[in-house]
């Protein structure tokens, strides 16, 4: 058992050893603390032929968020994963959902009653804060690249 | 590298080689592939609530692709039921043989003895594909008529014709299933070759020539083994195994790679990639683009997605395969390696390293099932108690409502089986083995050969992640 690991470290286990401990440095490292003070932020959404207007919502984690819901066609809702949230609107009657955005990163938004046939891919985006876990994953990513290429070029 | 035979485990050969497990699977999945027509037929239009496309779309597409596809590979054929009624008429009996069947028997044609109508067959489906996956009728009428061209080849076709050369889902499914940690192989080759009758191709009293068209003792890579079994029911000499290997072993042998294979790959990996901006992307214009079939917007859609396949991606891919020769024969050169190149033409290369992207192609399938198959599992419930929406309670599930599972690490799933992709692409690159017969390069021509191929999977990997992580 001690010969084989030892084998290992000698054909370039180590660099994958290093590897792992960065990689668990990234996973586990704090995200900056994000500088803008959290605000009351209203924004409203319209929903209509599978699509949400606009698709895509910036806030800044901490923010009071309200989503004002109006739908133009049929009754359409939103609900936001990893927030556990739903409303729903049916067309000229806006409805409005209030949460605090106390959880960073990027979630989709998906429409919560079946409201025709693209119903399934009716999606939007919440992006709380920076998505870190797009950065981690592809500085992640790049270092497992540069320790392959490394260990490859002394076999 | 190491094998287990699974097959010395005791009751597995027993279990493997018996007929009856395998008919009481395929019989459950012919039953429910007929409820998915009926349904879809005579049921609700409304897909959320119909047993077609929540049955089929849902559920049975992530048994395939989160299950068995990576562990299985081509577990789902060996219990597929679309051949089934084609194959009994064809072999006159629903066991073993006996009787005389249907049908002409006449051999697959040679020049299309290649997986292009396979291929051509898959992105027909894809370009179809948003109605397909959310008009029941649709669906269901496509599900017909898999089975009506499936008997059509069995009644004109010697063998399992319809899965070897046109179902679209047994084409990517066999290029995913080198991947897979299963494999169907011979134990000892010498056995084989001293067997004249070779009864695993041509069959006897105990079971069929291979189905699949196989000859088992050749067997090097998954490919094109349906698992279906036959063969470990025919050989007298016991020579047939289900061995557990390391993942993804087939992606390292030079033998057997093909241009038809390769752009395989190619349609798969910006098939998933397309599909992850329309269906699960912001953009309502791409959804309906891809829904309203004969409008303008589709056609130009239509377009997009024959270009990106056939053209921009296999021709990136190529330019990159190109550089990395380039870059690799100037290294050579300067530092005075005399040594044959690995490959005699960029088309060689340019297949070989095409096998890079089994493994990233699988893993974005994988990270795009993730997210479309957790979001709307809870559709299921629903549809068990009412399949064809009538307004039924059968299990008192009906009124369940919809839950999206797991919907706060999803993200965190889709983003690690993508960096796994990635690295097991840039692995598979690294490692892809020089043509038959050529000498094999230095490790570090061999990593400035793979680099621009690892740069161009970066590429593609990232781009996922946009699409499905931010």
């Amino acid at each position: 058992m001690l010969k084989r690991l030892r084998s290992r470290l000698a054909n370039g286990g180590w660099k994958w050893g290093i590897f792992s401990i960065l990689m668990l440095l990234i996973l586990i490292s704090p995200v900056p603390a994000f500088s803008a003070p959290p605000a009351d932020r209203h924004i409203k959404i319209n929903a209509s032929s599978f699509e949400y207007d606009p698709g895509v919502i910036r806030v800044n984690p901490g923010d009071r968020v309200t989503l004002e819901l109006s739908s133009t066609d049929v009754t359409h809702g939103i609900a936001i994963d990893g927030y556990n949230l739903q409303v729903t609107a049916e067309p000229g009657q806006n409805q409005s959902l209030t949460f605090v955005a106390d959880q960073q990163g990027t979630y989709r938004l998906r429409c919560s009653v079946t409201c025709g046939a693209l119903h399934p891919f009716m999606i939007g985006k919440l992006h709380v804060g920076p998505n870190t876990l797009l950065l981690k994953s592809i500085l992640i990513a790049t270092l497992g690249l540069a320790v392959m290429i490394w260990t490859g070029t002394r076999q | 590298m190491s094998r287990l035979e699974l097959t010395r485990i005791p009751g597995i050969k027993t279990a493997l080689r018996s007929r009856w497990p395998q008919l009481v699977l395929r019989v459950i999945a012919l039953a429910g592939f007929a409820l998915a027509i009926v349904a879809g037929i005579s049921g609700t239009p409304v897909g959320s609530r119909n047993f077609a496309i929540v049955f089929v779309w849902i559920g049975w597409w992530a048994l395939l692709m989160l299950v068995a596809v990576p562990l299985f590979g081509r577990g789902w054929c060996s219990i597929c039921p679309i051949p089934m009624p084609g194959e009994w008429l064809q072999q006159g009996s629903l066991l073993k043989p006996q009787g005389k069947g249907l049908g002409l028997g006449w051999r697959w044609p040679n020049k299309l003895r290649n997986i292009w109508l396979q291929n051509g067959a898959f992105v027909l489906v894809a370009l179809f594909s948003t109605v397909i996956l959310t008009s029941p009728l649709t669906s269901a009428l496509v599900l017909a008529a898999f089975l009506v061209v499936a008997v059509a080849a069995s009644l004109v076709f010697e063998r399992r014709a319809f899965c070897r050369y046109l179902c679209p889902v047994g084409g990517f499914i066999g290029l995913y299933s080198q991947v897979a940690p299963l494999e169907l192989r011979v134990k000892d080759s010498s056995v084989c070759a001293a067997h004249t009758e070779k009864t695993c191709y041509q069959g006897s009293a105990e079971g069929y020539g291979c189905p699949w068209q196989v000859f088992p003792p050749g067997l090097v890579k998954n490919t094109y083994c349906g698992t279906c079994m036959e063969c470990l029911r025919t050989c007298p000499h016991d020579n047939l195994t289900i061995n557990l290997r390391p993942f993804g072993a087939d992606l390292e042998k030079p033998s057997g790679r093909k241009l038809d294979e390769a752009f395989k790959a190619f349609i798969m990996l910006g098939s998933a990639m397309i599909y992850s901006a329309v269906m699960l992307g912001p953009w309502g214009f791409l959804k309906n683009a891809a829904y309203n079939i004969g409008s303008l917007q589709w056609l130009v859609y239509a377009a997009a997605f024959l270009t990106f396949i056939f053209l921009a991606l296999p021709g990136l891919f190529y330019a990159a395969v190109a550089l990395g020769q380039a870059l690799s024969s100037n290294n050579a050169q300067v530092v005075r390696v005399r040594q044959r190149r690995p490959f005699s033409t960029h088309r060689q290369a340019f297949i070989a390293f095409a096998y890079s992207l089994v493994p990233l192609g699988l893993a974005a399938w994988i990270a795009f099932s993730l997210s479309f198959v957790l979001a709307n599992l809870s559709y299921l419930w629903p549809v068990i108690s009412d399949p064809l929406g009538w307004g039924w309670d059968l299990l008192r599930t009906a009124q369940a409502p919809w839950t999206p599972y797991l919907s706060g690490v999803t993200p965190i799933l889709q983003a690690g089986v993508l960096l796994v992709g990635l690295l097991w692409a840039a692995r598979t690159a690294l490692r892809t083995p020089a043509a038959p017969g050529a000498r094999p390069v230095e490790p570090r021509q061999q990593v400035i050969q793979a680099l621009p191929v690892i740069l161009f999977c970066s590429a593609v990997s990232f781009g996922l992640l946009g699409l499905l992580v931010a």
